[in-house]
C-alpha cells in the first residue's frame, strides 16, 4: 500500500495515515506512564488534593495529545489540514460549551437563597 | 472536455478560458470516507463535552446520598484502564499487519482486541451492578444520574464498537484485504482510539476527581 501523501492529487489511491510499530510502542509506553502516574498519585496521596488534581488534569491534557498523534496518526497534514482544521474547531466549540456551562452554573448556584431541604426547582423559580 | 480544462495551458482563441471545472471529475470510491469519519466523531466529541458539562454541574449534588469517595473502587478502574489502553495498541498491531498484507494477522489481532473490550465492559457492567445493588442507582441523585449517562454512554459506544469489529471480521474473512475493508479497518481504528481518548477523560476527571473531591 502506497502512503505517499502526495498521491492524493492524483486521485488514484486513497490517502491512508502509515502507521509504523515504533509508533505504537512509544504511545503506548507513553499512555502507560501517563497512566500510572496520576493513578499513583491519587491512591497514596503524596501531594495535597489541590495540586493532585491540577497535575492529574495536566497528566490527561498531555496524554489525549500523545493518543492523538501515536494512536490517531494526526499531523498538520493530515486530509489536507481538514483533520486539524475540524478538531481545532471542535476544541473551541467544547471549550466554550464546557467553560460557559460552569460559569453560568456557578453563577445561578451562588446566587440561589440558602433553602437547605427545599426542592431545588421552587428555589430556581424565585430566583429566576 | 474535462481533461483538458484540467490543464489549460494551451488556451486557443476560439476556446473559452476556463477558471473551474464544469464537469465532475473522477474520484476513487470513498476517497473521503476517512475525513468524512473524522468529522462524525468530532460531532461525537462535542456529545461527550455536553454529559461532560452536566457532569461537571451536577456531579457535587449528592443529595444526601453517597459521594464518589464512597463509590469509587480505584484498583478496579485501573484495571479497566489497562483493558483499553492493551486493546489501544492490539489494535495497532492489527492496522499493522494490514499494511503487510496479511489477513490472518488482522483477524488475529482484532479478535484480541474484541477480547480487551469485552473485558472492559464486563468491568464495567459489574462496577454499575455493584452501584445499583447498594442502591446507588442512576435515579438516587443528580450526581449519580450524570455519572451513569456518561459513563454508561461511553460503554454504549464500547458495545457497539465490538459489534462493528465482529462486523468487520466476518467482512475480512468474506472479502480479504479489499480497498473497502482496508478503509473499514482505518474507521474503526479512528473511532477506537477516540473512545480511548473520551476515556482519558473519564477516568482523570469522574474517578480521579471524584475520589479527590
Amino acid at each position: 500500500m502506497s502512503a505517499d501523501p502526495h498521491a492524493a492529487h492524483g486521485h488514484d489511491e486513497i490517502e491512508m495515515p502509515h502507521a509504523s510499530m515504533r509508533d505504537y510502542v512509544i504511545g503506548f509506553l507513553l499512555s502507560a506512564i501517563l497512566t500510572a502516574i496520576p493513578f499513583w498519585l491519587v491512591m497514596t496521596m503524596p501531594l495535597s488534593a489541590g495540586t493532585t488534581g491540577a497535575v492529574i488534569m495536566g497528566f490527561a491534557v498531555v496524554q489525549i495529545v500523545v493518543h492523538m498523534i501515536f494512536f490517531l496518526h494526526m499531523t498538520p497534514k493530515a486530509e489536507g489540514g481538514w483533520s486539524l482544521t475540524s478538531l481545532v474547531f471542535t476544541v473551541i466549540v467544547v471549550g466554550i460549551m464546557l467553560a460557559g456551562s460552569l460559569w453560568v452554573m456557578h453563577h445561578l448556584n451562588t446566587n440561589m437563597m440558602p433553602m437547605p431541604h427545599e426542592p431545588t426547582s421552587q428555589t430556581a423559580s424565585q430566583v429566576l | 472536455m474535462s481533461a483538458k480544462t484540467m490543464t489549460a495551458n494551451a488556451i486557443t482563441a476560439d476556446e473559452p478560458v476556463a477558471f473551474y471545472d464544469l464537469d465532475e471529475h473522477a474520484h476513487p470510491e470513498g476517497h473521503s470516507t476517512m475525513l468524512g469519519f473524522w468529522i462524525y466523531l468530532m460531532s461525537d466529541c462535542l456529545i461527550f463535552a455536553i454529559l461532560f458539562a452536566c457532569y461537571a454541574v451536577l456531579g457535587g449534588s449528592y443529595a444526601a446520598g453517597p459521594a464518589p469517595k464512597d463509590l469509587f473502587d480505584l484498583k478496579l478502574i485501573a484495571l479497566n484502564t489497562t483493558m483499553l489502553l492493551f486493546s489501544s495498541i492490539t489494535y495497532g498491531f492489527a492496522v499493522l499487519q494490514m499494511q503487510q498484507g496479511k489477513v490472518k494477522g488482522v483477524q488475529l489481532w482484532l479478535g484480541v482486541t474484541g477480547l480487551f473490550g469485552l473485558a472492559f465492559l464486563g468491568i464495567e457492567l459489574y462496577e454499575f451492578h455493584h452501584l445499583i445493588e447498594i442502591g446507588a442507582g442512576p435515579q438516587r441523585s443528580a450526581f449519580l444520574s450524570s455519572f451513569f449517562t456518561l459513563v454508561g454512554t461511553h460503554g454504549l459506544h464500547v458495545t457497539f464498537g465490538i459489534i462493528w469489529l465482529v462486523t468487520l471480521m466476518v467482512q475480512l474473512s468474506k472479502h480479504g484485504l479489499i480497498a473497502a475493508n482496508k478503509r473499514r479497518v482505518m474507521c474503526l481504528s479512528m473511532f477506537w482510539h477516540f473512545l480511548d481518548v473520551v476515556w482519558i477523560g473519564v477516568f482523570t476527571f469522574v474517578y480521579l476527581m471524584g475520589v479527590l473531591r
